[in-house]
């Protein structure tokens, strides 16, 4: 099991390797499907400070808004990452990312963005949405949640001991594609 | 991490004693017009956000128990089971996708749907407002989101469908369907070249081979499938999708059906998906297929894909004024 802390330096992500199990500790960010489009497509400048050497969660959260006014996270489990396949790698350069936690794997943009950068994908359990909201211990702040609806928006928080499986390394290696390219062939023999 | 963890969820007396139905309701359907569904909707919705059915969790476990003690898909059960319990006890959703809601409403004759539909609505508005749904609803091309879960419409959101039968009760079926699982189902219409799929139970078994492959582990994986053949394109789909409120474990009342669904259960665990697409023996917890009729031209073979966080659950009101949960 390794233990990393955001922020994270390219030399600590470059040692990882596809199968190393994580628990990750620190702040990560969420953002899913606008939250993408729209650093793509207008990379705003606010968001570099808050990305540089950090991770992003693909997270769609449930949030309870309580008396005090703060924030806490009652279910926070992975979305599907492909869905920001077109947009990933160029986020991922444009802020100096270091890691993206999701469910599904990513496709070979994504993988060459890891590699050219020093990135790499993080995969958590899908449907443990009860289980990943107790690792979210704090919500430091939320971004553009007007805007974009509190599954969408930028969601700043710290995680402890957020249990993850390096599946994506920074080197090219992919586990989502040898199981993939495995199953593939099995179905073929299933179909003949 | 690896330790085998035993599902056991709160007993029924720890659900009834938080449920939103006050001690002693009862349900007075002599008079169906001034039958309130409200509460028992929310009470549907609490429970089948947050706990899942025991058929659900033993294929579950049975899955976890079949793979090698410690590997990467024996601990992502065994995680699984881990969210089962914490969702149950703390009554918060086991998955923060809580879905698009589907609801089945089945009901004798003189309720009026009108009202009834207002009714789901608001159980469907406050159980959002608790926190027990995420909102789920928003407009299809800018994205905004209602907050609400309501589409102003009457027509997306929640999925409100009536059916009218001979028995005095009022049923409530609920299906909450996960938007990841949701995008990886699919419909072919055979023949179909490109899979070499013909227009019989061989072409249907490898659109269904097909479209766990393609799946992958992104509906979150072990996946149950409900698998339609015939019928247009909406009712194929629709049947589909219906099929997955079916006991896992419960026989097809088609002998063939049945067999075919156990073959191809087999099959695809062979494939080597496993729990989200991480390797490993458990790829489905259950196929349910049913077979319609259709026009002669057309032969569609509808597949939705369910997570394996399959949160369903029904309530039965009864002439008695009892209320049953299943």
């Amino acid at each position: 099991m390794i233990r990393l802390t955001t922020p994270i330096t390219e030399d600590q992500i470059r040692q990882l390797k596809v199968g190393d199990e994580v628990l990750l500790s620190g702040r990560v960010v969420l953002s899913r499907d606008m939250g993408h489009k729209y650093m793509k497509e207008q990379k705003p400048e606010w968001l570099k400070p808050i990305l540089e050497n950090m991770v992003i969660y693909h997270c769609g959260p449930v949030v309870r808004k309580n008396p005090d006014g703060s924030w806490s996270f009652v279910a926070a489990g992975p979305t599907t990452s492909i869905r920001e396949e077109p947009y990933q790698a160029d986020v991922i350069e444009t802020y100096k990312v270091r890691g993206v936690i999701g469910k599904g794997g990513m496709g070979k943009k994504t993988s060459e963005g890891l590699q050219k950068t020093g990135a790499v994908y993080l995969h958590a359990t899908g449907g443990a949405g009860s289980l990943l909201a107790e690792r979210c211990k704090r919500v430091v702040d939320v971004k553009m949640l007007e805007e974009f609806g509190s599954p969408e928006a930028f969601w700043i928080i710290e995680v402890e001991d957020f249990p993850l499986v390096v599946t994506m390394d920074s080197h090219g290696g992919s586990l989502h594609e040898i199981v993939a390219q495995q199953s593939q062939e099995r179905a073929k023999a299933l179909m003949a | 991490m690896s330790e085998c963890v035993v599902p056991t969820l709160t007993s029924n007396e720890v659900v009834a004693s938080k449920s939103v139905l006050p001690a002693g309701w009862k349900a007075d359907l002599s008079n169906l017009k001034g039958l309130d569904l409200t509460l028992p909707m929310l009470e549907l919705l609490r429970r089948s956000t947050s706990r899942l059915p025991q058929d659900v969790i033993d294929a579950l476990v049975k899955g976890r128990d079949a793979e090698e003690e410690g590997s990467r898909a024996f601990n992502t059960l065994n995680d699984m089971v881990r969210n089962i319990i914490l969702a149950d006890g703390n009554v918060s959703p086991l998955c923060q996708d809580t879905g698009t809601i589907i609801v089945w409403v089945r009901h004798p004759f003189g309720l009026s749907q009108r009202a009834a539909k207002q009714q789901i609505r608001a159980a469907v508005a406050e159980a959002t407002k608790r926190s027990w749904l995420r909102p789920n609803c928003v407009e299809a091309l800018s994205g905004k989101n209602t907050g609400t879960n309501m589409d102003p419409f009457h027509e997306g959101h929640p999925a409100v469908h009536f059916e009218e039968w001979d028995k005095p009760e009022v049923e409530i079926a609920v299906m909450q369907k996960g938007g990841g699982c949701e995008n990886v189902g699919a419909q072919y219409r055979l023949p179909d070249a490109a899979i070499g799929a013909g227009r019989d139970i061989k072409g249907v078994r490898k659109c269904i081979i097909d479209a766990v492959v393609k799946a992958q582990g992104q509906g979150c994986s072990p996946g149950i499938l409900g698998v339609a053949i015939g019928g247009d394109r909406v009712s194929s789909y629709e049947k589909s999708k219906e099929l997955i409120l079916r006991k896992l474990g419960t026989p097809n009342p088609d002998p063939k059906m049945d067999a075919f669904e156990k073959e191809i259960t087999n099959d695809l665990n062979t494939l080597g998906i496993g729990p989200m697409g991480y390797g490993g023996n458990t790829t489905v917890l259950g196929v349910l297929v049913e077979e319609m009729y259709r026009h002669p031209a057309s032969f569609y073979v509808s597949i939705s894909y369910m997570c394996w966080s399959s949160r369903r659950g029904s309530i039965t009101l009864k002439t008695n004024g009892e209320v049953s949960f299943d």
